[in-house]
């Protein structure tokens, strides 16, 4: 991929540029950029949580605990709570990196163990939503991107529009009734119908360790389980990514370039493909990338109708009960998920473009 | 569509004359424009319309629709309707005076960044990076719940977590206005950086920073009411349309209640969308790349 793409519209121009390895340099530099963010985000779920007027004492004691100074007094103690600021937050970046994330008051467990058993389920979730997203939304943007301005292109525009423009709460509650309460389609709550016992843990992603299992009936209920809220899910993101396909696509199609490739005479395919969905990938791959982040947002509101023990549920409980250490783990897997997808999208777009390691 | 010989073709859009861009060829931008001058004239005639004050008990509970109360009543007897009506004076003005907060605290610091560069620019740019990778609704969930549930602390919470998007958008315009001819001209003529700044290039990035925030008025309407609907923003028995939703998740039966309020919310989104739309279309064919991309 990277040889003949100095051929294209990715022309590298300054190849007069001679170094060992240009893309060792892009590499470190955005790793680099990723650290400093991660780094970045512990210090803003740290003095997010601690300048916060509220005192979470209540919410973890109880009122009548709380009211009882000398109970207070040894808490606060226990949790090293009366250090000064800076030393709790170097006290909570080494534990940190060691793994431990603290101690949920609420559930009593480890942050990390709640984690871990929240993250498969959104991540599986996520990626039912992501995959058929980019299939749709890439698919129908090109689509009504070289449709431009006539039927088929106005259309694709209301739906996906209407599709941006949706509650994600609303739509579930929707999806919900229609199909789960009314129709009885479709299972409408949890990851798994409530007889049936998980698969052996491989992934988490009940689906997958399902089939490693060999238990295709399981597979098969936990697809059914995700119907509903990836649809929900899709309606918005796919309509987000034809948006953005579109626009990308109608920037590239008024490029030199497609106007050449036209002109030699290739067909009407080999220009769709070689050159303008080509043109336009590397836009629309950095988009997945932020798009990520609307995802996680989205299963926040609907994993709360459709009782999907993810992140999203865990995020809600923890921030409603004031769970500080909870509060913070969240924030921390999904600053470091969401990093990671963009450096990897980072990743690839200098891997593919040589203007963008260069430039 | 009717004028078939006339329209651009495909490959030639660049070309098309700058009529043919106009909001006014498009009925979609037409029909939002409507409906939200609708919504506007409900918000601001709401005690004429409303046929019942949104928080009195008017009628049995759980009433369907039909009868005195054309939109049923909800679980504590109040008119749908007049809630629904009533709600619209709350969601609209608070998205859009939340769509101006961001946008004045972003403006300003991306401006600075991109004109003063340097270190402002690193600092800025940095915590603006470092917001982002949080997803909106996470971090405010965070701060509203700290705060306390309320109207304002969800408005503070998404204004936190919303102004990087503008920083970003308004420093790559103006670093890309400060070197042109007509930026230099004015400083050569004596202008000092701030006269620069405030007469020659923010005039001329204004466009399509506008833009972005009318389209950002519909998502501040949904992140405003997801926040309500997770019970962290407005409290009762406040009329708030996400919170009716909520009402509607609870009262499982009276599909009315969620129906009602999530429409409201779809009609004004989809109508400032469609609006935003056409106006990026017609002021600025450029701004795609720089709204929704990043900074590469």
């Amino acid at each position: 991929m990277s040889n003949d793409v100095s051929t294209r519209p990715a022309d590298d121009l300054r190849g007069s540029r001679r170094r060992a390895h240009p893309l060792v340099g892009y590499v470190m530099a955005r790793l680099g950029i990723s650290v400093l963010l991660l780094w970045g985000i512990t210090v803003v779920t740290f003095v997010l949580t601690n300048l916060v007027p509220a005192d979470p004492l209540a919410a973890v004691l109880g009122d009548q605990a709380a009211a009882d100074p000398q109970i207070v007094a040894e808490y606060r103690r226990q949790m090293g709570l009366d250090d000064p600021l800076p030393l709790q937050y170097w006290h909570y970046l080494v534990r940190l990196l060691h793994g431990d994330l603290g101690t949920s008051p609420q559930t009593r467990h480890p942050v990390a163990v709640d984690l871990a058993g929240a993250f498969p389920a959104t991540a599986e979730l996520a990626t039912a939503v992501l995959v058929v997203s980019v299939l749709l939304g890439v698919g129908l943007g090109l689509l009504a991107a070289l449709r431009h301005r006539r039927f088929t292109d106005q259309v694709i525009r209301v739906v996906s529009l209407l599709g941006v423009s949706t509650p994600m709460f609303w739509l579930s509650l929707v999806v919900f009734y229609v199909f789960f309460f009314r129709l009885r389609w479709l299972p409408g709550s949890g990851r798994l119908d409530a007889t049936l016992t998980p698969p052996p843990h491989v992934t988490g992603f009940y689906t997958i360790d399902g089939a490693l299992a060999g238990q295709w009936s399981i597979v098969a209920n936990a697809s059914l389980h995700l119907v509903l809220p990836a649809l929900v899910l899709t309606l918005y993101i796919a309509g987000l990514l034809v948006r953005f396909t579109r626009s990308a696509v109608l920037d590239v199609l008024a490029e030199p370039y497609v106007t050449a490739a036209r002109a030699r005479g290739l067909a009407p395919r080999q220009v769709t493909f070689g050159y303008v969905l080509r043109g336009a990938l590397l836009p629309i791959l950095t988009m997945v990338g932020l798009a990520f982040g609307s995802l996680l947002s989205g299963a926040v509101l609907t994993e709360q109708i459709f009782a999907w023990n993810g992140l999203g549920q865990y995020a809600y409980l923890a921030a409603t009960k004031l769970d500080l250490p909870a509060i913070m783990g969240v924030g921390i897997v999904v600053g470091v998920t969401y990093i990671t997808i963009n450096f990897l999208v980072d990743l690839v777009t200098g891997l593919v473009d040589p203007r963008v390691r260069l430039g | 569509m009717s004028d078939v010989l006339e329209r651009p073709g495909r490959w030639t859009r660049r070309l098309a004359p700058r009529g043919e861009r106009s909001p006014w060829r498009q009925p979609l931008a037409v029909l939002g424009a409507v409906v939200l001058v609708v919504w506007l004239l409900v918000a601001a005639l709401a005690p004429l319309l409303a046929p019942f004050d949104p928080l009195e008990q008017s009628g049995d509970r759980l009433a369907a629709p039909g009868g005195a109360h054309l939109l049923g009543t909800d679980s504590l007897g109040r008119d749908v309707l007049s809630r629904v009506v009533f709600g619209s004076r709350l969601s609209i003005p608070v998205a859009v005076a939340l769509v101006v907060g961001c946008l004045v605290v972003g403006a300003v610091l991306g401006a600075l960044a991109g004109y003063l560069g340097g270190w402002v620019d690193e600092v800025v740019m940095r915590v603006a990076d470092m917001v982002l990778a949080f997803p909106t609704i996470i971090l405010a969930m965070v701060v509203a719940a700290a705060l306390g549930p309320s109207l304002v602390n969800a408005v503070i919470a998404i204004l936190l977590v919303n102004w990087p998007q503008y920083a970003r958008v308004t420093r790559s315009l103006v670093l890309g206005a400060k070197t042109r001819e007509y930026v230099v001209a004015g400083r050569l003529l004596g202008a000092g950086p701030w006269t620069s700044l405030r007469r020659d290039i923010l005039p001329n990035v204004a466009a399509p920073v506008l833009v972005l925030a009318t389209l950002d008025v519909g998502s501040a309407i949904l992140v405003l009411s997801g926040l309500s609907f997770l019970g962290l923003g407005t409290v009762p028995p406040t009329p708030e349309w996400g919170s009716m939703v909520a009402d509607g998740v609870q009262q499982f039966d009276a599909w009315w209640i969620g129906t009602s309020a999530g429409l409201a919310i779809l009609s004004v989104v989809a109508a400032v969308n469609f609006v935003g739309d056409a106006l990026r279309d017609a002021l600025d064919p450029h701004t795609r790349s720089t709204v929704a991309g990043r900074a590469l």
